[in-house]
């Protein structure tokens, strides 16, 4: 039962060769006294949705490198295969990386079958690579799609644990969005009515989650077609400065208008200054 | 078991980075011709619940269930390994498999990864050398037959009602009713027990699936 895969996985159980590795790292740039960088962490609020013709996901758009933004528009709906797509929380390497092995080696399964493949397959994949690593990849997923047996539902816990359901929600702002869902969501609602719905729980993510923010981006997809909206909601629109001249950004311009302060008394000392000697020094501009 | 990774001051809760436990009441009854089995529906990390409609009693072989409580991920993990041994082995006997070599397949896992596992399995069916019966398998990785089981947090609530009202000798809806009422007054009491109660009747006839809704569940009185 000879299976293709590009990537050879290790005959039982973890490998602990990067930690010795890792453990290392760490001690040595601790001497130095600096201190490793943070895994970058998608925060986020990240959903799905199945309705009348397919699926529905939606993610936000802010990636945190602790409490710092590191990324404000960063793509959380990674591509599995042309049926099926997978939104991603918890830290960003493990589930960038996670995504592209298994549509890398579902890509190889389906030229083999010779069929389109399966929400579940991609499932069990998943599944089963998360529970080897014992939950240390720190990946969070949403698979969902629509193959020969309908559409589909998955979440996907980092310790291998899956559900499948009608609405799902993960990651920091997944309570946020879970309350959008339990309070609108219905059997087989229309494709707007989806829409709207995802749309708006990812929104509550973003306004009441720290860890979520920016745009929204989703994900339609239908027996047959893919709509990949992004951004498909700029909830969060950067400002426009104030100080323009002629309409142009000018920057650095801190100048205000005479009469914006209020000038009470003024006293005016001349200073009686000889010059002495005087100089000019050409900046090499070249 | 908790495992948590990077507490990124508050901006990441607790419930991101606790691993999902099916904190659970299961049960399982033998009776003349079959098992009746029944489980909640809640699943939980930490104190946000993850699936509010979980299916706990999962298909081992067409007259065989598992009833799982532990850590999510293990349980599905060992019941997807177990579900392929015995369908292979079915195959290869080219006969129904006995509920016994189900059982004793899960305690073979349970036992043996008992260090890295938290899993509670009941184990029921019906075969038809020894008709329905009931295995349990708790964590550590023992397995022996009860006319009547109990497993999961929600469990130590009702051994009492559970030793006292069963009966041996008791009728398929004699046993529904008594799970049902069980269950019930487990997750009454148990915070990681709740939603919906799932029953399965398994008999020489197959497997009958119902659930019983938060309205509908038997009524107690109330303190």
């Amino acid at each position: 039962m000879a299976t293709v895969s590009v990537c050879q996985y290790h005959r039982g159980g973890f490998s602990f060769e990067n930690c010795k590795r890792n453990a290392l790292l760490e001690a040595d740039i601790n001497k130095l006294g600096f201190s490793s960088p943070a895994a970058r962490k998608t925060g986020t609020t990240i959903c799905g949705v199945v309705y009348k013709d397919g699926v529905v996901l939606g993610a936000d758009t802010r990636a945190t490198e602790g409490m710092v933004v590191a990324d404000k528009n960063c793509s959380k709906i990674h591509y599995i295969s042309p049926n099926v797509y997978c939104c991603g929380a918890g830290t960003a390497a493990d589930t960038e990386m996670t995504t592209q092995i298994i549509s890398s080696n579902l890509e190889l399964h389906s030229l083999s079958t010779g069929r389109l493949p399966r929400v579940a397959t991609a499932n069990r994949m998943l599944k089963q690579m998360l529970f080897r690593y014992q939950g240390y990849i720190g990946a969070a997923l949403v698979l969902g799609g629509v193959d020969s047996t309908g559409p589909q539902l998955y979440s996907i816990y980092p310790h291998g644990s899956t559900d499948k359901l009608p609405y799902v929600t993960m990651g920091s702002g997944s309570l946020a969005a879970m309350a959008v869902f339990e309070d609108r969501y219905r059997p087989n609602m229309e494709e707007e009515e989806a829409k709207r719905l995802v749309r708006d729980a990812i929104a509550a993510g973003i306004f009441n989650d720290l860890g979520s923010g920016s745009n929204i981006d989703l994900c339609v997809i239908t027996k047959g077609k893919v709509d990949y909206l992004r951004p498909h909601d700029v909830a969060n629109k950067k400002g426009v400065r104030e100080d323009k001249i002629n309409g142009r950004p000018e920057t650095g311009n801190y100048r205000y208008k005479h009469g914006t302060t209020g000038v009470l008394t003024k006293a005016v000392t001349p200073l009686n200054l000889e010059v002495v000697e005087e100089s000019v020094q050409t900046m090499d501009t070249s | 078991i908790v495992s948590t990774f990077n507490n990124y001051n508050d901006l990441y809760p607790d419930w991101t980075q606790t691993e999902v436990s099916t904190g659970t009441s299961i049960m399982a009854v033998e009776f003349e011709g079959g098992v009746v089995i029944g489980a909640d529906s809640r699943t939980t990390t930490g104190a946000y619940i993850a699936n509010r409609v979980t299916d706990k009693l999962t298909p081992i072989h067409e007259r065989i269930f598992c009833c799982r409580s532990g850590s999510a991920a293990d349980t599905q993990a060992i019941a997807d390994a177990v579900t392929y041994q015995l369908g292979f082995h079915s195959i290869e006997l080219d006969e129904a498999p006995l509920v016994q070599t189900a059982a004793s397949l899960f305690r073979d896992m349970c036992y043996r990864y008992r260090e890295e596992l938290m899993a509670g399995i009941i184990v029921a069916g019906w075969d038809p050398r020894r008709g329905g019966q009931v295995y349990t398998v708790p964590v550590g990785g023992m397995m022996t037959r009860q006319p009547v089981s109990v497993g999961g947090s929600g469990s130590s609530y009702i051994y009492g009602y559970v030793d006292s009202n069963y009966r041996a000798g008791m009728s398929k809806e004699e046993c529904l009713k008594f799970t049902a009422e069980a269950l019930t007054l487990a997750m009454e009491r148990d915070g990681s027990s709740g939603g919906v109660v799932r029953l399965a009747v398994i008999s020489e006839q197959g497997v009958e699936r119902q659930v019983i809704l938060g309205n509908q569940l038997p009524k107690f009185s109330t303190v």
